[in-house]
C-alpha cells in the first residue's frame, strides 16, 4: 500500500524549519551589514558583501589563534580519546565476570550522576598547582572525564563482539595486546565514529571547563573568546555577529559535508 | 559417547584459561592508569568538595578552620540559594515538558511521507552542533532588538520591550533559547523510536477503524516509551546544570532573578570568596541531583511496563 505525500505536514514542518534558521539567518545578515544599514532594517537583506566586519573581527578577537587553539584541543580529545577509553572499555567488557573489574564498570559509570559543579571548586586549585592551565592540560580533563560516559557506550558494543575470534588468535599466540589492537579496535569502527563525533562536538563547544581552567588569553578557545570580548564589542552588533558567525561556521561546514554522518552517529551513542 | 565429548570439551576450554593466566598482566595496564587518573581528577576534588563544605575557606586564605555543618545551616536559611533552586527548577520543568512535547511532535512530523525528508531532518538537527554561548548571544540580539518591534506591531504591551530586562519575564527568554536548542537531540531520538514501530500495527488498526488520536495514544506512545523515559531524564538532568545560557543571556539578572544553581556556585565561589560555602552548596545540589534522576528513571519505568 502506497502512502500518500501528506503536503498539510510538510507544510508545517517548513514553517517550523523557519524557526530554526530565523536567528541563523540573522546572524549572517548582520554580519555582513554597516551599522546604518542595520539601523535602517532590522531584518532586511544586506545590501552588499561588507567583508570588513570579519576583517576586524579577526583582529579584534584574534580569531586564528582561538581558531588553533579549539582545532587543536578538539583533535587531539578526539584522537586520545578514541584511544584510550576504549582500550580501558575493552580490558573491563571482557573480565566483567571479575570483582575488580565489575567494579570498575560501576565506579566509572556511577560518576555520571556526579554534577560538574561539585568538581569545579576542587579542580581550579589542582588544575593551576599542576601546571595544567593551558590546552593540553584541558586536553588531559577531556579524556578523563569522558571516560565515564565512553565506557558505558563502548562496554555495551564491546559484548556484542563475539568472542570466539579473540580465542582463537589467542590460541594463535597472539599478546592480549595484540588481540586489542588488530582484531578488536577494527571492528570497533562504528562505535569509535560515534564516540568521536559526540567527544568532538563536546571540546568543540564546551564553555565551563575552558572558563575556569584557561587564565592566558594566547590560550583561550572560540567560544571563551566570545565570552571576553563581550564588553570590548559593546554595541557594534556587526562585528560581534562577524566574530560568532566565524566561531560557529567551521562546525556548520563539517556538518553541511558529514551530516548524514554526524546524525546517525549521535543516535547510535544515545540509544545505547 | 557423551561423556567423553564433555571430557573432550571440558579440557579444550581448560587450556586456553590456564595459559591466558600469566599474561593477564595486560589487562591491568590498560585500566588501572585510568582509574588512577579519574580517581585523581574527578573522584578526588568530588572529595576535596564535601571535605571543603565544612570548613570556611574563602579559597585565597593560606588557613581554614572546621565549622562542622554551619554552612549547610546557613544554606538553608539564604534567599539567594532559595531563589536559585526555584528559579532552576522552574527554568528545568518548563523545558523539559516542552521540549518533549514539542520535539515528539516533530518527530511525528518528519516520520510521515512528507518533501526534502532529509533535508528537514538536516535543519532540524543543526542547533545541536552548535555552542550553546554563541547561540545565546544571537538571542540576546534579537530579545533586544527584534522581539520588540514584533511585540509592538501585534500591540503586545509585555513583548514591546526585551523580556531579558524584565524581572518577571526574563526566565522565559532562557527557557525559549533552551527549548530551541535543546529539541534538535530530542527530536533526533524519537524519531529513532519511531522507526521502531512495525506499519503492521498501524494497518491492522487501521482496519479496525481507529483514529489517528487513538493511533498515537494506543500503539506510538506505548511502543515508545522507553525512548520518552531516555528523553524526560536526559533534558532534565542537562536543564538542572543550565549555565551557558543563562551567562549569555542575562548573566544571572536582572538583580539575581535568573541565577541558576551552577552559576550561583561559579560565581560565589571564584568571585565571590564563599569557596567552601558553595562547596556545601554543590554537595546538596549533587545529593538533589541524584535522587531525581533516579526517581524519574524508577517511575517512569514503572510506567513502561504499565503500558
Amino acid at each position: 500500500m502506497e502512502k500518500k505525500m501528506n503536503w498539510f505536514v510538510t507544510v508545517l514542518i517548513a514553517i517550523g524549519a523557519l524557526f530554526i534558521l530565523f536567528p541563523l539567518y540573522m546572524a549572517i545578515s548582520i554580519a555582513l551589514k554597516t551599522p546604518e544599514e542595520l539601523a535602517n532594517s532590522v531584518l532586511g537583506l544586506p545590501t552588499g558583501w561588507h567583508v570588513e566586519n570579519f576583517a576586524k573581527a579577526i583582529k579584534a578577537t584574534n580569531f586564528f589563534q582561538a581558531f588553533k587553539n579549539s582545532a587543536y584541543i578538539t583533535v587531539t580529545t578526539v584522537v586520545l580519546t578514541i584511544l584510550t577509553n576504549s582500550m580501558v572499555a575493552y580490558a573491563i567488557a571482557r573480565n566483567m565476570h571479575r570483582k575488580f573489574f565489575k567494579f570498575l564498570y560501576y565506579y566509572f559509570v556511577s560518576a555520571l550522576f556526579i554534577p560538574f559543579p561539585i568538581i569545579m571548586l576542587p579542580i581550579v586549585k589542582q588544575t593551576s598547582a599542576f601546571g595544567m592551565t593551558n590546552p593540553s592540560g584541558l586536553v588531559f580533563l577531556y579524556v578523563v572525564y569522558g571516560i565515564a560516559f565512553n565506557i558505558f557506550i563502548y562496554v555495551g558494543y564491546i559484548r556484542s563482539i563475539p568472542k570466539e575470534l579473540e580465542e582463537a588468535a589467542i590460541v594463535d599466540g597472539c599478546s592480549t595486546w595484540g588481540v586489542f589492537w588488530r582484531i578488536i579496535f577494527p571492528l570497533m569502527a562504528p562505535i569509535n565514529a560515534t564516540v568521536g563525533i559526540l567527544t568532538c562536538l563536546w571540546a568543540w563547544n564546551d564553555f565551563l571547563l575552558p572558563l575556569i581552567v584557561l587564565n592566558d588569553q594566547s590560550h583561550m578557545t572560540l567560544p571563551l573568546v566570545q565570552y571576553v570580548f563581550q564588553s570590548e564589542f559593546g554595541t557594534d552588533y556587526n562585528l560581534a555577529f562577524a566574530s560568532y558567525l566565524m566561531a560557529l561556521s567551521p562546525m556548520i561546514i563539517v556538518y553541511l559535508f558529514a551530516q548524514k554522518w554526524i546524525i546517525g552517529g549521535v543516535t547510535r551513542g544515545a540509544i545505547k | 559417547m557423551r561423556k567423553e565429548n564433555m571430557v573432550v570439551s571440558k579440557r579444550f576450554f581448560a587450556i586456553p584459561v590456564s595459559v591466558k593466566k600469566p599474561k593477564n598482566i595486560a589487562i591491568y595496564l590498560m585500566t588501572i592508569p585510568a582509574v588512577l587518573l579519574f580517581a585523581t581528577f574527578h573522584t578526588f576534588p568530588a572529595m576535596q568538595g564535601i571535605f571543603y563544605s565544612f570548613t570556611n575557606w574563602d579559597g585565597l586564605s593560606l588557613t581554614y578552620d572546621f565549622v562542622g555543618w554551619k554552612n549547610y545551616y546557613y544554606l538553608f536559611q539564604d534567599e539567594n540559594v532559595l531563589h536559585s533552586y526555584l528559579f532552576t527548577f522552574k527554568f528545568a520543568l518548563v523545558s523539559t515538558v516542552l521540549v518533549n512535547v514539542l520535539s515528539l511532535a516533530i518527530a511525528l512530523g518528519l516520520n510521515e511521507k512528507i518533501k526534502f525528508k532529509n533535508f528537514f531532518r538536516a535543519v532540524y538537527f543543526l542547533p545541536n552542533i552548535l555552542s550553546v554561548l554563541i547561540v545565546g548571544y544571537i538571542f540576546n540580539y534579537l530579545f533586544a532588538n527584534v522581539l520588540p518591534l514584533v511585540g509592538e506591531k501585534l500591540g503586545i504591551d509585555v513583548l514591546s520591550t526585551n523580556i531579558l530586562g524584565n524581572e518577571k519575564w526574563a526566565w522565559v527568554g532562557i527557557v525559549i533559547v533552551a527549548v530551541w536548542q535543546a529539541c534538535a537531540f530530542n527530536t533526533i531520538l524519537y524519531l529513532a523510536g519511531l522507526q521502531t514501530v512495525p506499519s503492521e500495527l498501524y494497518e491492522a488498526s487501521s482496519l479496525d477503524g481507529a483514529s489517528k488520536w487513538q493511533n498515537f495514544w494506543h500503539i506510538t506512545f506505548p511502543m515508545i516509551a522507553p525512548f520518552f523515559t531516555i528523553n524526560m531524564v536526559l533534558a532534565m538532568k542537562n536543564f538542572l546544570m543550565v549555565f551557558d545560557q543563562v551567562v549569555a543571556l542575562t548573566g544571572g539578572g536582572p538583580g539575581r532573578a535568573t541565577q541558576s544553581i551552577s552559576l550561583l556556585i561559579y560565581s560565589g565561589g571564584f568571585q565571590g570568596g564563599e569557596f567552601a560555602y558553595q562547596s556545601a552548596n554543590s554537595v546538596i545540589y549533587f545529593i538533589v541531583i541524584m535522587v531525581i534522576s533516579i526517581a524519574q528513571i524508577k517511575f517512569l519505568q514503572k510506567r513502561e511496563v504499565d503500558m
